[in-house]
């Protein structure tokens, strides 16, 4: 399973949060990534360019972390292609009809004060803790 | 320097998560595991968004005290208020499938990058509901919110 590792998440979870404060500070842009890459498919004026920058750099980020700490991108599959692809459809819809997922709502939207940020994160962590409570109940933690 | 500041922003995004190990989908799926029902509970996902918070909170305060960001003319981040069923259907769609697969879109599309099997079969799926979602907003007359939750200035084209 998945031990309890306090410090690399203290440390990477301030840079997260550095991350979206010099964006915020620097832009005045809110990084939630399901609305910087959603938007995308909508492309409004003005609004494209920026998007695919950070995205780029989120891209960027991976290919340097994945040289660096290889251990954290797991290439087994731990999930069927069939859970993973309706699990992705899910995640792609969803966080567009509720506006934002853990980056948008759980670390700008609550580091905000935002209701509707906590609300939606209570949300998402409690159907997420029944689905993975259901798979390991009744599926042997396999899906 | 908008560019290069959101492209300097991913990139330390990607850092963090990776650093964190949020792009392992086990750690995501023992952190979801409350009950501890399928092995130890792992809490440092609440670590990561603690500290995630922590630090913008402190930025939303400096820039509640300024006018306009450093590089560009205003802030987009007006709270929106609206607490609605679509928020929460949204969001509890969401939760399934992070529960299911152990991904969220950032370490999804970080993984990608890795070209990691199951993120390489997560994010296609991911960008195909998105796509689905915007075809709901021009072809059904979804009202479009913008990133902070407000009603969006209609798109270009599309």
């Amino acid at each position: 399973m998945s031990d309890f590792t306090p410090l690399p998440a203290l440390a990477g979870g301030a840079l997260i949060g550095l991350a979206s404060a010099s964006l915020l500070l620097l832009n005045g842009r809110i990084a939630g990534i399901s609305g910087i890459a959603g938007a995308l498919f909508r492309p409004a004026a003005g609004e494209v360019r920026w998007r695919l920058f950070f995205l780029g750099g989120l891209l960027a980020g991976g290919a340097v972390m994945a040289f660096l700490q290889p251990q954290d991108f797991p290439m087994a599959l731990a999930r069927s292609p069939a859970s993973l692809i309706a699990a992705g459809l899910l995640v792609g819809f969803g966080t567009r009809l509720g506006n934002g997922c853990t980056s948008g709502h759980g670390v700008c939207g609550i580091g905000r004060g935002a209701p509707r940020s906590i609300v939606a994160t209570l949300s998402f962590m409690a159907t997420g803790a029944a689905t993975v409570w259901v798979v390991a109940r009744f599926f042997g933690g396999a899906l | 320097m908008t560019d290069l500041a959101a492209f300097v922003s991913g990139l330390v995004f990607a850092a963090g998560l990776a650093l964190s190990g949020m792009t392992r989908p086990s750690k995501i799926i023992a952190f979801l595991d409350f009950t501890g029902a399928g092995g130890k509970w792992d809490p440092s996902l609440l670590l990561v968004m603690g500290a995630a918070v922590a630090v913008s909170f402190v930025a939303n305060q400096i820039a509640r005290r300024q006018k306009a960001p450093l590089a560009a003319s205003a802030f987009s981040t007006l709270p929106s208020l609206r607490i609605d069923g679509r928020l929460l259907t949204g969001s509890a769609l969401f939760g399934i499938g992070w529960g299911a697969s152990g991904f969220c879109p950032g370490p999804a599309v970080v993984a990608a990058a890795a070209l990691m099997p199951a993120s390489l079969l997560f994010v296609p799926a991911m960008l195909g509901g998105m796509a689905v979602y915007a075809l709901c907003e021009s072809r059904l007359g979804w009202v479009a919110l913008d990133d902070a939750g407000n009603p969006a200035a209609p798109p270009a084209c599309g």
